[in-house]
């Protein structure tokens, strides 16, 4: 039963990866995910604020009422030479690498061409396999159109494609305007590939406190519908692979993504929920199922149900729609 | 041998050289040598060898008596081993340091010499602490400049080596410990040649080992003890020739000859000045100038005090010699003259009776000088040799100040200079947060470092924490610079503050066509017309070129915020045309890489973008010919002020405390209260706002405001007759008071620092945006006038009668009259709100006791003052005697009020006759456990004072002396609170000695630790209290062990009230623990959470901080109250809920922790789990001891 996988280029044991998260930020935990059959790991993300706000943190805090008062020209020791946020993270890098044999991604989240972009040489000569750009900006600019937003990615995958050798995905999410036409972009822009998609996390109201709070819930398998249909709608039309993320819970769930035509399929919620250890239930009930209905590899069913290949591709689109209202009624 | 310039600090320079020639370092922080155990500790922390290829040991100690032992203990087992210390601190080595002189032992300590605490601190330089250590034996050597200060160290360290005598190595405190000089670096080379290696091995070998065994220390009788004393004396006789054979070897190295009287001047001067230290320096200027002019003048610098040699010292003197004068930087009182002046009448006249003078015996006269780091300019030496001019010049005199009480000093032309005018000199007038002194000491580097001229930097500080105004002074230029004094006459003068220039007549200093930089507001069309009258007065007549800038428009957009350093030094390169402009830039970009680099790439591409904006952004403005403003500075007090604070007061705020005379100044160091009222600082940008709609009435804002600006009042409707229009007032909400009562809150705008805590605790929301809450900050100007009304106003409503407010609801409480207000504190200050408390509940009946520390001086340092007194008169007395004695000190006063109290018990009853045995009765039995009864108590007391005054006029029948000693003990029977305050450097390390004793007397004292976990007011040191996996000064890799825990040890007494609070976790268990701690009858000891600037927070919303140390468990709340034991009860009750975070949660939130995981991420992580461990460790020790039922028992 061959479940191995390629993905980014790289060699994958498995089409199960664990996806961006904390689960990743302890080495122990890299090594279990290796251990239950996880075909990579996308390490925890660094932030673009993040690296520069601790760099704005600590220079404020460490300059803030200096040479004030004459008893005390300083309030902190000043180390002469500080580990600011990329250094932590490029040592875990290399952890991980050294830790497991399986492919370590990267994972960088920013909203805005700049300095911090540089990073992504520095994650490639820490070691890691591949980069995971994960876009995270919100489009509240009254005074942006949707073209100057999506150039605004464009130009970021471009800037990190150019510092880089190592493959690069990037993380999309699912509400440009046109979804085809920003997953072809980005290929052109140098994607390798396009992990679908990116959640928001949307904040919620505490009325006790009439504050606004963030509040993450866990993604359910519904959420997989929309990768899903995305996924058997790009398969085979663009040049990247596709890596399935959100709601992906169960060996079925991995088969229906791989069957639309997903590379490998990326699980979090799942194993903050059930453990690390679910990655070898899922590995096992899928190999079982493959041996039931006589698969003989992963590639064999690889978007076996994508829009191209399936008998009725409009199932996938607006017609789709229609069906559905139709038969609730 | 071509050697490094570096450009730095004269503590910096010390350290270095002991850092590199030593093996053992023991240190305890104290301004101003702080610095030089602080670099020591961080090289240490990244492992830096000394010359030896080894990392000396560093390691802080409990004090400096500590530090001294710790020496004495490694110097005799053999380690080369130094210390840093001054004043008080050198003081407390004392008797160490006659140990470690008595058994000849080599080791060299550096002092930034420092005042001592008299009548009153000052922690400014002068060589009162030196002159007090002559007896101990150790050998005293002076250098006067920065680069001195390198040389001497390593001098005196090769010479401790060679004499056997153990030195101290001293410099002028901040004149030369903090002046930025760019001077040449020793190498590793010149210490390995300079020490010789047999004299170390001999020192090692001299150290006790159970391999070699002798005994050291022994206790001598009457009939060898003195023989023993004078074994010594050839040691002492050969050290003064082994330093010179020591200076000659460093010559031949270096090339800088020094020699033990240095002397400079006219061959054939008549008129000599002997003196030592940082004044040396202007002397020799003024020296230099006078001979130019044809006058016979010399100075005679003194490098090796001790052992003086006599022989050294006149060979030095010009055979030409008239007439002497001995200047000292110390006062004896009550002595024949001071040190150094009798030493040289000494030298004089032995060699005057052994026939060995080779001139006649000259006048000498000796004279004070510098006291404090007081001025000591090239006019007050020049006024010095005009007295020796004189047929009969003034002996003992006193030169820089205006001594009109017994006419001793010396009066001096201050417009005297001997400046040269090659060298550029620059003033720069900044605020404390905007950077200027940072900006300027990178100037100097810059300079310094770019080009072969001399340089210096020194800067001035004001003595406030919050809003404090800097100013720079910098010098360079192609000669030597000898100026050690400050500058006035400036070339380049510029004003980060545009506010200023209401408040310092700053263009004073400018000399004929110098260039002013402003920062401001106003644009190039209308700046002109926004400057006070006087400044363009200064701009015109001195035909000024005039530069503007707005800088903050430029931290705006390219976001460095109020932190406009580097705009402000780049503005100064642009226009002062010390190199060509690009030239300029070029090399300010080379220093931000430097000095930032490190922090990461985003903050030195933004002082990038400000460099390249401010050129852009900076304007000439042409200087009119005509006066268009009628704009006066600002006076520094109101004419509503008391005479003292109008004559005294008013002048040390508007900077000219200088020419106080000495006839103002109060004899014994007593002081008025309720002086910072008059100080209107108007520091705050934004001020809070209240939204009476909103408002809960709760009073949390008037609880935690550290400044106490804002207050509630209840009252009548008809106390509102005459309110200004913009008054707010709305009705009272409770019942508790009585109906139809009033309610305002009131912001003193003009006194509150803008820390914005209190708008952070509002727990009201404005229903229709929620981003308001009940008070929200406000820009302060627009509103300034009318809240200055608005508060006159309101502080004349009075207070709620104290007899009837229920104290023990923070609601209630809040409508107590604060007697501890608008203290120079930081903004945001996490200790002043529970000082503050104490004012408020018990204000009127307390004395403090306050440790040295930052209490002492947001409390006590002049100008104004924050204790202030009620209407009545009465409030808080208030003293601090020293660091390490304070819990001994406060027990004093309660052994004084204790036995004023039972003396007028008794003299009462003696009275019972003639006042009546029911008053008589009634004073002694009163109760006194409320307000209401101290109340009634003092109505008695008032009643007895008037029946005994009436009697002392009848004639007491023989008992005259005991009705007047009754009178001035009456007061005594109203009770007392005594409160003896201070950090924690002070409780849990160099006072806790003492306050372990004072807490198991018994007594009834009230013990408050303010503990901010670090030595705050030094700047950041670590101490036992400072919790592990947080970095510190000291503990610069963060520290290894856990926090004491000094409630828990108290407890263990059994008969001390101990709780540990944290009013922004539970401001109701912080009232409750105050008021249970004063009500008890013995001991009670209160450790209170107090969030602090050297925690790298943002102090505006550190109230938050607080709830998170308590809910990780790291400050757990409780309270041990005795006398629940003997009711039956648990005596302990912890008051936390549980552990509800992680510590990482709450640690990760501040700097001073967080900083570790980015200078030693591995260190870092293994010390928060660590941490982490020891909070749950000690949460169920504290949960066992909740759990104990002593019924059960």
């Amino acid at each position: 039963m061959d479940i191995t996988t390629t993905y980014l280029g790289l060699k994958l044991k498995s089409p199960i990866v664990c996806s961006a998260g904390p689960l990743s930020e302890k080495i122990s935990n890299i090594r279990e995910m290796e251990d239950a059959g996880a075909g990579a790991v996308v390490l925890y993300s660094i932030f673009e604020e993040q690296i520069e706000h601790d760099e704005l943190e600590l220079d404020f805090r460490t300059s803030d009422h200096t040479e004030s008062y004459a008893e005390a020209t300083s309030y902190l020791p000043t180390p002469f030479e500080f580990k600011l946020g990329p250094d932590e993270y490029l040592n875990h890098i290399r952890k991980a690498k050294e830790a497991v044999n399986i492919p370590i991604i990267a994972s960088l989240n920013g909203k805005s061409i700049g300095g911090w972009t540089d990073y992504a040489k520095k994650m490639e000569q820490a070691g890691a396999d591949a980069l995971e750009l994960n876009i995270y900006l919100l489009p509240t600019d009254f005074k942006k159109s949707g073209s100057d937003i999506e150039k605004i990615y464009l130009d970021i995958v471009k800037a990190v494609k150019s510092t880089v050798k190592i493959p690069i995905a990037v993380k999309m999410h699912p509400f440009f305007s046109s979804t085809s036409f920003m997953a072809s972009e980005l290929s052109k822009a140098g994607a390798d590939g396009l992990v679908m998609f990116n959640r928001f996390y949307q904040p919620d109201i505490d009325l006790e406190k009439l504050e606004v709070v963030p509040n993450v819930i866990l993604s359910t398998p519904m959420a997989m519908r929309l990768p899903l249909r995305w996924i058997a709608m790009m398969y085979g039309r663009i040049n990247a692979d596709l890596a399935a993320t959100s709601g992906i819970y169960s060996a079925e769930d991995v088969l229906k993504m791989v069957m639309a035509g997903a590379k490998v399929t990326q699980m979090l919620s799942a194993l903050l929920k059930f453990g690390i250890g679910h990655i070898a239930d899922v590995t096992t009930n899928l190999k079982a199922w493959m041996e039931e209905k006589e698969y003989q590899s992963i590639d064999q069913m690889r978007g076996s149900m994508s829009y191209m290949n399936v008998d009725d591709p409009a199932s996938f689109e607006r017609a789709n729609y229609m069906k559905v209202l139709q038969s609730y009624k | 041998m071509d050697r490094k310039k570096v450009t730095i600090d004269g503590n910096e320079a010390a350290a270095y050289v002991a850092y590199n020639t030593n093996e053992v370092i023991a240190i305890y922080p104290i301004t101003p040598s702080s610095n030089m155990g602080e670099w020591c500790d961080a090289w240490a922390a990244v492992n830096k060898k000394n010359i030896w290829g080894m990392v000396p040991s560093v390691s802080e100690l409990q004090s400096e008596g500590g530090a001294s032992g710790s020496v004495h203990g490694a110097l005799q087992t053999g380690a080369l081993t130094t210390t840093f210390t001054a004043s008080q601190g050198l003081l407390l080595m004392i008797p160490n340091m006659f140990k470690i002189a008595g058994e000849l032992t080599s080791t060299v300590f550096h002092v930034s010499a420092r005042s001592i605490a008299a009548a009153a601190l000052s922690i400014f330089g002068d060589h009162s602490d030196v002159m007090a250590t002559r007896s101990t034996g150790f050998a005293l050597l002076s250098s006067n400049s920065v680069q001195e200060v390198m040389d001497f160290a390593l001098i005196a360290q090769a010479a401790t080596l060679e004499a056997r005598i153990p030195f101290i190595h001293f410099f002028d405190g901040f004149r030369t410990s903090h002046e930025v000089m760019k001077i040449e670096q020793l190498t590793k080379e010149d210490m390995m040649t300079m020490l010789d290696e047999d004299l170390i091995i001999a020192h090692r070998n001299r150290g006790l080992t159970p391999d070699r065994p002798v005994m050291r220390g022994t206790a001598q009788n009457p009939d060898v003890y003195f023989q023993g004393r004078e074994t010594v004396n050839p040691f002492y006789n050969a050290c003064p020739a082994i330093v010179q054979k020591q200076m000659d070897k460093f010559a031949k190295l270096t090339g800088r000859q020094y020699n033990l009287f240095d002397y400079v001047g006219a061959p054939d001067a008549e008129k000599v000045i002997i003196m030592m230290g940082s004044g040396c320096e202007a002397a020799e200027e003024t020296v230099d100038y006078l001979i130019s002019k044809g006058e016979k003048v010399g100075l005679l610098k003194v490098r090796l005090y001790r052992p003086f040699s006599l022989e050294h010292f006149i060979k030095a003197l010009p055979k030409t010699t008239k007439s002497i004068a001995v200047l000292d930087r110390t006062k004896e009182p009550g002595s024949g003259g001071e040190p150094l002046y009798l030493d040289v009448v000494n030298a004089i006249s032995e060699k005057y009776m052994a026939g060995e003078l080779q001139f006649a015996f000259p006048k000498i006269v000796g004279g004070r000088y510098g006291l404090s780091s007081k001025e000591f300019t090239p006019a007050m030496v020049n006024s010095v040799f005009d007295n020796l001019s004189k047929d009969k010049p003034k002996a003992h005199f006193t030169v820089g100040i205006i001594e009109d009480v017994t006419h001793t000093s010396l009066d001096f032309d201050q417009t005297f200079s001997v400046e040269s005018e090659e060298t550029f000199r620059g003033k720069f007038y900044g605020l404390g947060a905007d950077g200027t002194v940072g900006a300027n000491k990178n100037s100097i580097k810059i300079i310094g470092e770019g080009t072969d001229y001399f340089a210096q930097g020194y800067f001035v500080y004001d003595s406030k924490k919050s809003g404090s105004t800097t100013v720079s002074h910098l010098r360079f230029g192609p000669k030597e610079i000898k100026s050690t004094y400050l500058i006035n006459k400036a070339r380049f003068i510029a004003c980060h503050q545009q506010v200023f220039l209401e408040q310092w007549d700053m263009l004073k200093d400018a000399s004929e066509g110098a260039t002013f930089l402003l920062n401001t507001k106003v644009d190039k069309e209308h700046v002109w017309d926004s400057l006070p009258e006087k400044v363009q007065k200064d701009l015109m007549s001195k035909k000024m070129k005039f530069w503007i800038i707005d800088a903050y428009k430029v931290g705006e957009e390219t976001g460095m915020g109020v932190r406009i350093n580097t705009i402000m030094q780049t503005c100064f390169f642009a226009i002062s045309n010390i190199f060509p402009q690009e030239k300029a830039i070029g090399m300010i970009k080379d220093s931000i890489k430097k000095t930032y680099g490190a922090k990461g790439d985003k903050i030195v591409q933004m002082n990038f973008d400000a460099v390249d904006k401010t050129v852009a952004n900076l304007f000439e403005v042409t200087v009119p010919n005509k006066i268009t403003s009628n704009k006066q500075m600002q006076p520094p007090v109101s004419g509503n002020a008391p005479d003292f604070v109008k004559e005294v007061t008013a002048r040390i705020i508007a900077g000219e405390g200088d020419l106080l005379p000495v006839s103002k100044m109060p004899v014994d160091g007593t002081f008025p209260l309720t002086t910072t009222r008059w100080e209107k600082r108007n520091i705050a940008l934004e001020v809070p706002v209240w939204d009476m709609e909103t408002c809960i009435q709760c009073n949390k804002c008037v609880m935690v405001c550290p400044h106490a600006t804002i207050r509630a009042k209840i009252y009548d409707e008809k106390d509102l007759a005459g309110a200004p229009a913009t008054f707010k007032s709305t009705k009272f909400k409770s019942k508790d008071y009585g109906e139809g009562l009033y309610y305002s809150l009131q912001v003193a705008v003009e006194d509150c620092t803008g820390c914005g805590l209190c708008v952070d605790v509002c727990p009201a929301k404005n229903k229709k945006e929620t981003k308001l809450k009940a008070i929200n900050m406000a820009e302060q100007i627009p509103i300034r006038e009318q809240e200055r009304a608005n508060w006159d106003f309101f502080f004349n409503i009075p207070d709620l009668d104290r007899k009837v407010v229920a104290v023990s609801k923070v609601k209630d409480s809040q409508f107590l009259e604060p007697l501890f207000e608008f203290s120079g504190a930081c903004s945001g200050c996490g200790e002043t709100p529970y000082v503050k408390l104490v004012s408020q509940l018990f204000g009127d009946r307390t004395i403090i006791a306050n440790a040295t520390g930052c209490s002492s001086i947001y409390g006590g340092n002049l100008p104004t003052t924050p204790w202030a007194s009620n209407k009545d008169g009465r409030g808080p007395a208030w003293s601090n005697s020293l660091f390490e004695d304070n819990a001994e000190f406060g027990y004093g006063f309660r052994l004084a009020i204790d036995n004023h109290n039972l003396q007028a018990k008794d003299l009462l009853k003696r009275f019972a006759s003639e006042v009546g045995n029911d008053l008589v009765d009634a004073i002694i039995n009163a109760n006194q456990k409320d307000e209401a009864e101290i109340y009634e108590q003092r109505e008695r007391v008032a009643a007895l004072k008037n029946k005994l005054n009436d009697i002392l006029k009848t004639g007491a029948n023989g008992k005259t002396s005991d009705l007047k000693h009754l009178l001035s003990l009456a007061d005594y029977l109203v009770k007392k609170s005594v409160w003896i305050m201070g950090g924690d450097g002070w409780a849990y390390d160099i006072g806790y000695g003492g306050l372990d004793h004072v807490i198991a007397s018994g007594k009834n004292v009230n013990i408050l630790v303010l503990d901010t976990e670090v030595y705050s007011n030094t700047g950041g040191q670590c101490s036992k209290s400072t919790p592990r996996a947080a970095v510190a000064k000291f503990a610069a890799a963060g520290k290894p062990g856990a926090k004491k825990d000094l409630g828990l040890m108290a407890m263990s007494y059994g008969n001390v009230y101990v709780a540990k609070v944290a009013m922004g976790a539970n401001d109701q268990h912080t009232l409750r623990a105050f008021l249970e701690a004063e009500a008890y009858d013995g001991p009670s000891l209160i450790i209170a959470y107090s969030h602090c600037i050297a925690h790298g927070i943002n102090m505006g919303t550190a109230m938050q901080n607080q709830k998170a140390a308590v809910d990780s468990g790291h400050w757990p709340l409780f309270r041990y109250h005795p006398d629940l034991e003997k009711e039956g009860k648990n005596p302990f009750k912890l008051d936390s809920k549980g552990l509800k975070i992680p510590l990482k949660d709450y640690a990760y939130m501040e700097t001073r922790y967080k900083m570790l995981t980015k200078s030693h991420p591995a260190e870092a992580a293994a010390l928060i789990k660590e941490a982490q461990e020891d909070v749950v460790k000690k949460w169920h020790q504290y949960e066992r001891l909740a759990a104990y039922e002593p019924e059960k028992q």
